[in-house]
């Protein structure tokens, strides 16, 4: 288990004061300036030796995303956007992070923006955050009385500004170019990539976007070192991360832990076991609703970072570990994943704008086994031929949870539409 | 949520912000660089929902006006984008989220119970013109589902029982207090922390850095 003095966010769970006097207390803004003194190169050096991959899900190496911007700003300014848009179904940490330990963010996000040329950040907060985006912009306010912000941040001359944008209820405006598009005043619709958004991003800008948890772990990686993130987890999945345990256990719970950890271990050390027992768990979800769902014979021993998860075909997403036991319904349940899809789908490409209705009303059908046994496979089929069809990952993350059910629990299917039939002969 | 023929009917004729509102629509304007004023689109519906608790189609061409957009640009935006209701809505607003998380905790009994309590079905609003209730997405609280949004709080980890009490107390005019209703703090297990014992005092706090 993480120790106590390897935790980052140690004000998780809001025990303490979030605003700028607590913060300082639990050492953040320390030496800021000095960091800033040691240059770009430095900062995205350390960010790259520390190994960090983004924590909105995709699991991109951090370092490299920001040595992406051009060397040198030119005529058009360079942006850095925090995706705070959290809204994958399982998933509550960067709420967390904004509404107990802002400062963490704030100053993360100086840090990120300096190395990449960005005198300007816009933090994209989901819109149903209301409160979160109250504390989060109190917090900067404060930073900017404390010339922590402003126009000579820290006393290091970079001039940085924050601005908060909160966004409207559209789970789409998760994919970072859907946020820039809703940003620029849009319907958040996704633009195809080439080109990508560090050439033209924000505004046809060079832009960088980052997830809130990506962002806020950099000044502790910055003052401890990459190396001492590096060296926690395993190779080349570094570092802690905030788990969001929710579902079917006897405490749900966030908490940071470090990367790797073996799942069942995460369940019973932080969130009190499984409701009645390991041994009554059917299934979890270990990354958010997009990854597919595990059988426990998997639960037993994977463990929880991107690489061991994708050899399992599944993910870590978001580390959102969505635990159900054996008295779940299991086809019900991705059935109302699939009816969030359909309700989220931008409509922007045919395959995702049809398919995930189509997926819908077919999971519907599933759950009262009111189907043929054959249309399993074309269930599965139709998934494949929304995945990888589209032009961004919704389509694929309309697929991943039926795939994930009929590779795992396709003896549960057929004995729906089995029972199903009895009862209709019987009638 | 479409706008049909028949809600002409409560359609007002005309809009105007608040001079409070006004004062903040000049603020949020300045927070995009110059010509790029259409940014503020979300915000200044947001805005109007705040004043009005709805979006009236006036109002969208008051925004246009104001942000130098076509008027079917901020339609397109009022459109898309679930939270602006483009109907008017009670009083107590109340989005109930039935994701997995929350279906997981039991929100479809938490469902019922509001159904029961109100005397309204789901996308209803009261006679009296106090509540409306509808299923929403997931809120992203889903450690402390189930969760119900209402005005500006979240209201978590629900139950039969507290989701009644809860509506009793918005039945009689008062404030219940947001978050947790078991009394958990945020998203902490319940029954206290597994990690950061040592900090879990506040007393522990006092240990200043000193100035960055």
């Amino acid at each position: 288990m993480l120790s106590d003095k390897d935790r980052i966010f140690t004000n998780l769970y809001g025990f303490h004061d979030p605003k700028l006097k607590g913060a300082r207390s639990r050492g953040d803004w320390s030496g800021t300036k000095e960091l800033i003194l040691k240059g770009r190169d430095w900062i995205i050096e350390e960010m790259k030796t520390s190994g960090l991959r983004g924590r909105g899900g995709a699991g991109f190496p951090t370092g490299l995303k920001w040595s992406f911007m051009p060397k040198e700003v030119g005529v058009r300014p360079h942006y850095l956007v925090v995706n705070a848009d959290e809204s994958e179904p399982g998933t509550c940490k960067d709420r967390d992070i904004m509404r107990h330990d802002p400062h963490k963010l704030i100053e993360g996000a100086l840090l990120a923006g300096f190395a990449m040329g960005a005198h300007t950040a816009y933090i994209y907060v989901r819109g149903e955050f209301v409160r979160e985006a109250q504390v989060l912009q109190a917090a900067i306010e404060e930073a900017y009385d404390a010339g922590l912000i402003g126009r000579d941040a820290c006393g290091s001359g970079w001039e940085f500004d924050i601005h908060l944008h909160r966004g409207g209820g559209a789970y789409i405006c998760g994919e970072e170019t859907a946020l820039l598009e809703s940003l620029e005043g849009k319907k958040g619709q996704p633009r195809l990539k080439p080109p990508f958004p560090a050439g033209v991003g924000l505004y046809g800008c060079p832009t960088t976007v980052n997830n809130v948890e990506s962002i806020a772990v950099a000044p502790t990686i910055l003052r401890r070192g990459g190396a001492w993130f590096g060296g926690l987890g395993r190779p080349k999945n570094s570092g802690t991360k905030i788990f969001c345990i929710s579902g079917h256990v006897e405490k749900p719970c966030n908490v940071e832990e470090e990367m790797g950890i073996p799942l069942k271990e995460l369940i019973e050390k932080h969130a009190g076991g499984v409701r009645g027992g390991w041994d009554n768990l059917l299934a979890v979800i270990p990354g958010g609703s997009s990854v597919p769902v595990l059988p426990k014979e998997i639960c037993d021993t994977v463990l929880m970072d991107f690489d061991s998860l994708r050899d399992v075909r599944s993910g870590l997403g978001t580390a959102a570990v969505i635990v159900m036991d054996k008295s779940t319904d299991i086809i019900a349940q991705i059935a109302r994943l699939s009816r969030f899809y359909k309700h989220e789908s931008c409509g922007q490409c045919t395959p995702c704008r049809e398919g995930t209705g189509w997926l819908w009303r077919v999971m519907e059908r599933m759950v009262l086994g009111q189907a043929d046994l054959a249309e399993i496979d074309m269930l599965d089929e139709v998934t494949r031929q929304v995945e990888g069809h589209t032009i961004c990952a919704l389509g694929d993350a309309a697929a991943w949870p039926i795939q994930g059910l009929i590779r795992n629990f396709r003896p549960e299917l057929e004995n729906r539409i089995r029972a199903a039939r009895q009862h209709a002969t019987a009638a | 949520m479409n706008i049909t023929p028949e809600d002409e009917a409560f359609q007002p004729a005309d809009f105007a912000f608040t001079e409070e509102n006004l004062a903040a629509a000049e603020k949020i304007i300045k927070r995009y660089p110059e010509g790029r004023q259409r940014s503020a689109v979300m915000p200044l519906l947001d805005l109007v929902q705040r004043q009005e608790g709805w979006v009236p189609l006036a109002a969208m061409r008051v925004v246009a006006a104001k942000l130098d957009m076509a008027e079917m640009r901020v339609y397109e935006v009022a459109t898309f984008y679930t939270m602006f209701n483009l109907k008017p809505v009670g009083k107590h607003f109340i989005q109930l989220c039935t994701n997995i998380a929350c279906k997981l905790r039991g929100v479809d009994v938490v469902l019922e119970t509001c159904q029961h309590e109100l005397g309204i079905g789901v996308g209803e609003t009261s006679a009296d013109g106090q509540f409306t209730l509808v299923e929403s997405e997931c809120l992203g609280a889903c450690v402390n589902a189930p969760v119900a949004w209402i005005g500006d709080y979240f209201y978590e980890d629900l139950d039969v029982a507290n989701t009644k009490s809860l509506l009793d107390q918005l039945k009689r005019g008062e404030a219940p207090k947001p978050g947790s209703q078991t009394g958990r703090q945020g998203s902490c297990p319940a029954g206290g922390p597994s990690t950061l014992l040592e900090l879990a005092a506040p007393t522990s706090l006092t240990t200043p850095f000193g100035d960055a």
